[in-house]
């Protein structure tokens, strides 16, 4: 796998491979460059901020409340997409826990009235 | 009539700023919003990324607005007018402004806060050749109409320009079911963070062509499509190998200009490279009194840095209007060699540390950074890489200033 690096400005290109069972990072210039490269080929991870509709119109912003795999996000954006929110939440409100087993909670990160 | 100590325009993150650095040192302060909510355009930036240098933690634009925006609303010594459209200011620091519910207002002021932050650079700005249909949006207001109002613009997309605004809405289009299929970038590099590149546009198999330009657009209502071609050195186009793109929206991402049009008719000496006002170290204009923050006084890449020059200016013009601004001499700052501006433009002589903040032409790898002034070198800062699209500051001690400082890059 080819990435780039985005712990600090240099922006190293990386590449990830599989040799007898370990990870290899190749292109770092810092061990920080060989943590992400192999968090980023085992189990790349990311926070996900979307919009929920309200029921009765209206949009609430929200986030997840920790990153989840990246293989999560096209079924979480599904659920988002054909959610309809039908109360009001306050910015930091859990809206939904868990939702298509993303290992992380839906919360709104602005205030919506419910309509 | 009415008299503050401080009048702030502009309820964005460096109006709310500003407010709460004016009223750390026990001023009154008025802050004048045309939106009918503080915060700015950190409400529709509902991406997470903010914060993580003043904060020390990651939230959204909306979190990261509401955070200043409780502070700012609990306070009563502030008075917040929304809605507030400001007509005009003067030297002599009055400022009428019109709201629907406060009318025509002559706000009379000990000192002002300019926090207008900027606007986008559009399709007549940048001379778009071709038909003027529906479907051509700046990538900014592109993220409010989805963002705020809830409204996708469209579902085929091109992207012109690899700012930030535009790659964040290359991943929030995508998101939304459309399908971006090409951000182009007349540079041979990104304006925007490498972070953005790898998350809005890697993640989800967008791509980016360097050096490649919009040439002309084509539809009678609505966009059908656009040319992009490559472009050489000089950044001309080469038109034999333009290529045709179906799609039914282009997003502009390029560029921000300070929306200063309000100093017009003043003598603010104003920079022809950051399109801002000339400053000292306290953000402080080349009127006495009138003071600049944020996006308005040059664009930002953090919103960090916007919060923490903001209060820096409120709580300066504070001091201004009780008197207590006590001012030495001024040298001036200087840039060549590789640093395209520097800001603050003017610092004063005395104690302390001055941050010098500035941005390189090109990127740089491996480069020191020199600060001299009277001669002496008084500041030397090796950097691994430096890339226009990232603020940079350098920290002198004002006692070393013995004259002009200049900054420049060396090998």
């Amino acid at each position: 796998m080819n990435t780039t690096c985005i712990m600090c400005p240099m922006g190293c290109s990386l590449t990830v491979e599989e040799k007898d069972g370990a990870v290899i990072v190749t292109g770092n210039g810092c061990p920080r460059g060989e943590k992400y490269g192999k968090a980023e080929f085992t189990h790349p991870e990311r926070v996900v901020t979307t919009l929920l509709k309200g029921t009765y119109g209206g949009v609430v912003s929200v986030k997840t409340d920790r990153p989840i795999p990246k293989d999560k996000i096209g079924d979480l954006l599904s659920w988002a997409a054909s959610f309809r929110l039908d109360h009001a939440v306050k910015t930091g409100d859990v809206i939904a826990e868990s939702p298509v087993a993303c290992g992380a909670n839906v919360v709104a990160t602005s205030d919506f009235k419910g309509r | 009539m009415k008299k503050f100590d401080v009048v702030i325009i502009g309820g964005g993150p460096a109006g709310m700023a500003a407010a709460l650095g004016a009223r750390e040192q026990g001023a009154s302060v008025a802050l004048l919003e045309r939106d009918d909510r503080l915060g700015g355009i950190l409400n529709q930036c509902i991406h997470n990324g903010f914060g993580l240098h003043y904060f020390g933690e990651e939230l959204t634009g909306p979190e990261y607005a509401k955070r200043f925006r409780d502070k700012v609303l609990a306070d009563k010594g502030i008075t917040v007018f929304l809605e507030a459209m400001v007509l005009s200011l003067t030297e002599d620091r009055v400022v009428r402004a019109i709201s629907p519910t406060a009318g025509l207002m002559e706000l009379h002021a000990g000192a002002i806060v300019l926090a207008m932050g900027c606007r986008e650079r559009s399709a007549g700005a940048i001379a778009l050749a071709g038909t003027r249909p529906a479907g051509i949006y700046t990538a900014g207001m592109a993220q409010r109409l989805s963002n705020v109002e809830g409204y996708l613009v469209g579902k085929e997309v091109v992207i012109l320009g690899s700012g930030d605004i535009g790659l964040i809405m290359a991943r929030r289009m995508t998101s939304e079911g459309a399908k971006v299929k090409l951000v182009a970038e007349i540079m041979p590099f990104s304006s925007g963070l490498k972070r953005n590149i790898v998350q809005c546009l890697n993640d989800y198999d967008i791509p980016l062509r360097y050096s490649t330009t919009v040439t002309r657009v084509t539809g009678k209502n609505r966009l059908t499509g656009v040319y992009v071609a490559p472009v050489d050195e000089k950044m001309n186009p080469l038109l034999e190998k333009e290529e045709y793109i179906p799609c039914d929206t282009l997003l502009l991402s390029v560029g921000l200009i300070p929306e200063n049009d309000l100093l017009t008719g003043t003598s603010v000496e104003m920079s022809r490279v950051t399109s801002g006002a000339v400053v000292d170290e306290f953000r402080q204009t080349s009127v006495p009194g009138i003071f600049s923050a944020g996006n308005v006084l040059h664009v930002h890449d953090l919103v960090d840095n916007v919060s923490e020059e903001a209060f820096v200016a409120g709580a300066s013009a504070a001091k201004f209007s009780k008197g207590e601004l006590a001012l030495s001499e001024t040298v001036s700052v200087l840039p060549s060699n590789g640093v395209r501006y520097a800001l603050p433009q003017k610092v004063h002589q005395g104690e302390g540390k001055v941050k010098i903040y500035f941005r390189v032409d090109k990127v740089y790898r491996g480069r020191t950074v020199v600060v001299e002034s009277g001669g002496e070198v008084v500041k030397r800062k090796k950097t691994l890489v430096m890339a226009p699209g990232e603020m940079q500051n350098v920290e002198v001690d004002k006692a070393l200033i013995r004259g002009d400082l200049s900054i420049y890059t060396e090998e």
